[in-house]
């Protein structure tokens, strides 16, 4: 394996990689003859944004590629990236769908009874717009001072090696998304629908359910299984940021989020970067944690040097509500990846590396993203009864991701998957609600067709 | 009401559409990718003639309503005019970008080609265009109600639904005929798919008179669909050939390996 302990190797290696690569076709590429230590460095260079253990990392994306097989037909790859576009889109809307449907059967998401979280301290029940306004934009410099703030101690955390710990706060996040949250949820719905339910046999249900999260997430389980339980998690935390997040401030955020995800992901001293070329100047896998991977890494005898890494990687942190705040908001870094590895995929299954073969190849994207793209449906849907919002936000946010990641198979680096998205569906969320719903509403009075 | 009208008036409007997605755009990627993008350029061009009806609005007088209704006719045919310049826009974009992934490709042919493309993003169009027209009516039909209670028609669930039907075909029609005839250079057959959309359109101003507006557009429905079907190849011997499962094109090309 090679070993890169200077930036000049990693830039070296980043180099070679950029050089190998078919120019301008949207393409994967792998490194046939680099077996394991390629392996590594495309992982490493694409988990970089991992600290995903941080809950600020909610903001990172990255999109990274792989360089592939020179031989490949031209057309293929082109196929191929399409083929990595839907693997995302199947499950971001999967993830969209379950919030919109919550949001419109349990009104419990709805119901603002004053409650909100302490990284927005400031009330929105105010006299005046004015006051209003500026209570939303104190709100949102604080939650991103925070996230920040979380996504600086991570990086020092990575820096100085303490593994254990971010280990341990990421259990300690899942434990708390899969148990509580869910058991709030089931209880939410319960009420909604007037089901009688006892206590031991949803002591029973939430027990399993979170258990088998927990290994599914934390350690090995079916690929499926553990996607389900990703985007359950991302649902859950979204629910949780449009039930408490006010009004105004949670547009605001949005769009605050959506600017630091592509500072810290771009900017040369950004802690995002920063964190990805540590990582590769140690020669590590980041871990992986808090990532949505769609296809799993088949990988023999190197599992060893990046074992250690390993329980670190499959971490689905969620970021709680008050108790676990400080472990971070963003549950998951925001990245867009295409990588051979599936972050729990390294402690699943080891095979040769000659089974590896272009469908193998996934694509990686952060838990935050999924929880922000539901979080901008959600509130479309929340507010107001008009599906046609929902609809427009929901198309803007697939557009928007598969522009970044033609862009990725453009650039071939990491890349935030938030502003564009995130962009596309704030505008769309504010022209329909304002313009094109008052149309709609006339011309369906009249049954007019256009 | 609820639930049998909710789901009666939802496969009637959505029925073909999502059949003609799951059988035919479903299994490919790229068709998935180009569908949406349909959409959205559907959704640009609603975006675009809902801004200037609303300045329009504002501008008037929101008293009168012969006005208002003038200027939401005013509205329905700068729509029209608008979808189908974004029909355009969009098919400008394909060309170009066909073209730049054939130039860097080591492949002779595309991926997809351009009559896929028409189809595809026809349904794209027809998609976006039913789900704004239908969706907002379904979820009302859900909940507890009385139909036209006021004195209006007690089919309006049915003839919107049977309306959104006919858009979509017709949107789907349109983009294979609206292709073709770009790239044949034909400027009228061009023409002649925006006239009969400006009609369509102008029929539904007779509603709730249905027999008026209904029966026009299925009958516009069956010739464009005509017009389509021979414009993207098909012929009575073709269809002859399906038929008794006899076109040796098609069963080879749907052979899958073992």
């Amino acid at each position: 394996m090679s070993t890169s302990d200077s930036e000049e190797d990693s830039y070296n290696e980043r180099t070679a990689l950029v050089a190998s690569e078919i120019p301008s076709v949207p393409s994967y590429q792998q490194d046939p003859d680099q077996p394991q230590p390629a392996d590594m460095e495309p992982r490493r260079r694409t988990v970089a944004p991992e600290p995903a253990a941080e809950p600020p990392s909610l903001d990172r994306s990255a999109v990274e590629r792989e360089p592939v097989d020179l031989e490949e037909e031209e057309e293929l790859p082109l196929k191929y990236g399409a083929k990595h576009v839907i693997m995302l889109f199947v499950p971001v809307t999967l993830c969209m769908v379950v919030v919109v449907a919550t949001i419109k059967s349990v009104s419990f998401y709805t119901e603002k009874n004053g409650q909100q979280l302490i990284y927005t301290p400031f009330t929105e029940d105010t006299d005046t717009v004015g006051e209003r306004l500026l209570n939303s934009v104190l709100n949102t410099i604080i939650m991103i001072s925070v996230i920040v703030v979380m996504t600086i101690f991570l990086v020092v955390l990575y820096k100085y090696r303490c593994y254990k710990f971010i280990h341990g706060w990421l259990i300690l996040s899942s434990l708390m998304m899969l148990f509580w949250f869910s058991f709030m949820y089931l209880g939410e719905v319960f009420k909604t629908y007037n089901l009688a339910m006892d206590y031991p046999t949803v002591a029973m249900i939430i027990w399993n359910f979170g258990v088998v999260g927990m290994i599914c997430i934390h350690w090995k389980g079916p690929l499926q299984l553990q996607q389900a339980y990703l985007i359950a998690i991302s649902a859950l935390m979204a629910l949780v940021f449009i039930k408490y997040l006010p009004e105004w401030s949670a547009w605001v955020i949005l769009g605050a989020i959506s600017v630091y995800d592509l500072v810290a992901v771009l900017c040369p001293k950004g802690p995002l970067r920063m964190l990805v070329e540590t990582a590769q100047e140690r020669n590590e896998p980041i871990f992986p944690a808090l990532i949505y991977s769609s296809a799993m890494i088949w990988m023999v005898g190197m599992a060893n040097p990046a074992r250690h890494a390993e329980p670190t990687n499959q971490d689905t942190g969620s970021s709680d509500e008050e108790a676990h705040r400080s472990e971070g908001s963003a549950l998951a870094r925001d990245w867009v990846e295409p990588e051979t590895q599936v972050s729990s995929g390294m402690n699943r299954s080891y095979s040769t590396e000659d089974d590896l073969d272009e469908e193998d190849r996934g694509v990686k994207l952060g838990l935050g993203d999924f929880i922000f793209y539901s979080v901008l449906v959600g509130k479309a849907a929340a507010t107001g009864g008009d599906w046609n919002t929902t609809l427009a936000c929901f198309v803007a946010i697939l557009i928007g991701l598969c522009l970044t990641l033609l862009l990725l198979a453009i650039f071939k680096k990491a890349l935030p998957a938030l502003p564009i998205s995130i962009t596309f569906g704030l505008v769309f969320y504010f022209s329909t609600d304002n313009l094109v719903r008052p149309f709609m509403d006339n011309l369906a009075a009249h049954q007019f067709y256009i | 009401m609820t639930a049998s009208v909710f789901f009666g008036c939802t496969f009637i409007a959505f029925g073909p559409a999502i059949a003609l997605f799951l059988f035919t755009i479903a299994r490919d990627p790229l068709r998935v990718i180009f569908l949406i993008a349909g959409a959205f350029f559907w959704l640009c061009s609603l975006l675009l003639s809902s801004l200037v009806w609303f300045i329009t609005v504002q501008i008037s007088n929101k008293e009168s309503s012969s006005q208002q209704k003038g200027l939401l006719i005013f509205g329905v045919v700068l729509s029209v005019l608008l979808q189908e310049t974004c029909r355009f826009g969009y098919y400008k974009l394909l060309k170009k970008a066909n073209e730049g992934l054939l130039m860097l490709s080591a492949e002779e042919t595309m991926p997809i080609s351009i009559r896929q493309l028409a189809y595809v993003s026809g349904l794209g169009f027809g998609f976006m265009s039913g789900a704004f027209s239908m969706v907002n009516i379904l979820a009302d039909s859900v909940g507890p109600g009385t139909i036209g209670i006021h004195g209006d028609s007690q089919h309006y669930f049915l003839s919107s639904a049977f309306m959104t039907m006919a858009i979509i075909l017709l949107h789907m029609f349109w983009g294979v005929v609206f292709f073709d005839s770009c790239e044949k250079q034909h400027w009228w057959s061009l023409a002649v798919v925006v006239i009969s959309h400006l009609l369509v359109s102008c029929l539904t101003f007779q509603n709730p008179q249905y027999v008026g507006s209904l029966v026009p557009t299925y009958i516009i429905v069956f010739l464009v669909g005509l017009w389509a079907f021979f414009c993207s190849g098909g012929s009575l011997r073709n269809l002859k050939l399906c038929l008794t499962c006899k076109d040796k094109d098609f069963l080879l090309a749907n052979h899958r390996p073992r």
